[in-house]
């Protein structure tokens, strides 16, 4: 969570809220802050720390594992309609990669600003080749992309 | 979001539209009450869950940020390593 708060100025941009969610009660959020989190992103966290004590948050992310009594990682995109647009979930030891998300958020930013009438390829990035889905595009893929090139 | 009192104890979350475990803060019962499960391309479960945010003990609720993009993070816990 450190890297979100490290990288928040960059979502900000995007005009992204961020919720972080973990099993731990409100106290020891603000403990973590104050004693680790801070230290490690250079300021306080910018964004509510939720506390799932149970789970029910979770359990209905499916992101509840019952045996542990832990969230495992799980990170969701939600577009401004409260649609979820993409979801990752990982168990606990290996962290996220955050350059990826705010990746996606890019791309279904600009996906939604066109309405869908521009659609991003693998490894899209901003200001990359985007796609124009249509009946001239059907088979023709090809013609304007290759995962070989950087387009 | 007003600053809530913290008390002893133990706040929960609830997802919104499911009854509160034992919590006496009022919850709004919605119409829907049948349990969702998150997946891509449908609405996000709203939820209330209490929160600490910037100096304060408070509440967050998933709905009050329709309009914005949402990066909603669940990790295992506090002090964990990674």
């Amino acid at each position: 969570m450190s890297a979100v708060a490290a990288n928040y100025e960059t979502l900000q941009e995007l005009d992204v809220k961020v919720i972080s969610v973990s099993v731990d009660s409100q106290f020891v959020h603000k403990v973590w802050n104050d004693q680790e989190l801070s230290k490690m992103a250079k300021k306080d966290i910018p964004f509510h720390m939720a506390s799932d004590g149970p789970g029910n948050v979770g359990k209905i992310y499916g992101v509840y594992d019952e045996i542990a009594g832990v969230e495992l990682r799980g990170r969701f995109i939600i577009d401004p309609d409260g649609v979820i647009q993409a979801m990752e979930v990982m168990t606990p030891p290996v962290g996220r990669q955050l350059s990826e998300t705010i990746r996606q958020i890019q791309a279904f930013q600009h996906v939604r600003a066109t309405k869908g009438a521009e659609v991003c390829p693998a490894g899209w990035m901003p200001g990359k080749k985007i796609l124009k889905p249509g009946p001239a595009l059907v088979g023709n893929v090809w013609k304007e992309w290759s995962p070989l090139e950087d387009h | 979001m007003a600053e809530k009192n913290a008390g002893c104890a133990r706040p929960t979350g609830a997802v919104v539209g499911e009854s509160a475990p034992e919590s006496s803060e009022e919850t709004t019962p919605k119409k829907e009450v049948k349990m969702q499960i998150a997946q891509v391309g449908t609405k996000a479960p709203d939820f209330e869950a209490p929160a600490y945010y910037q100096g304060e003990f408070t509440t967050v609720k998933l709905s009050d940020f329709l309009g914005k993009w949402v990066l909603l993070c669940f990790y295992p816990g506090d002090f964990t390593f990674v």
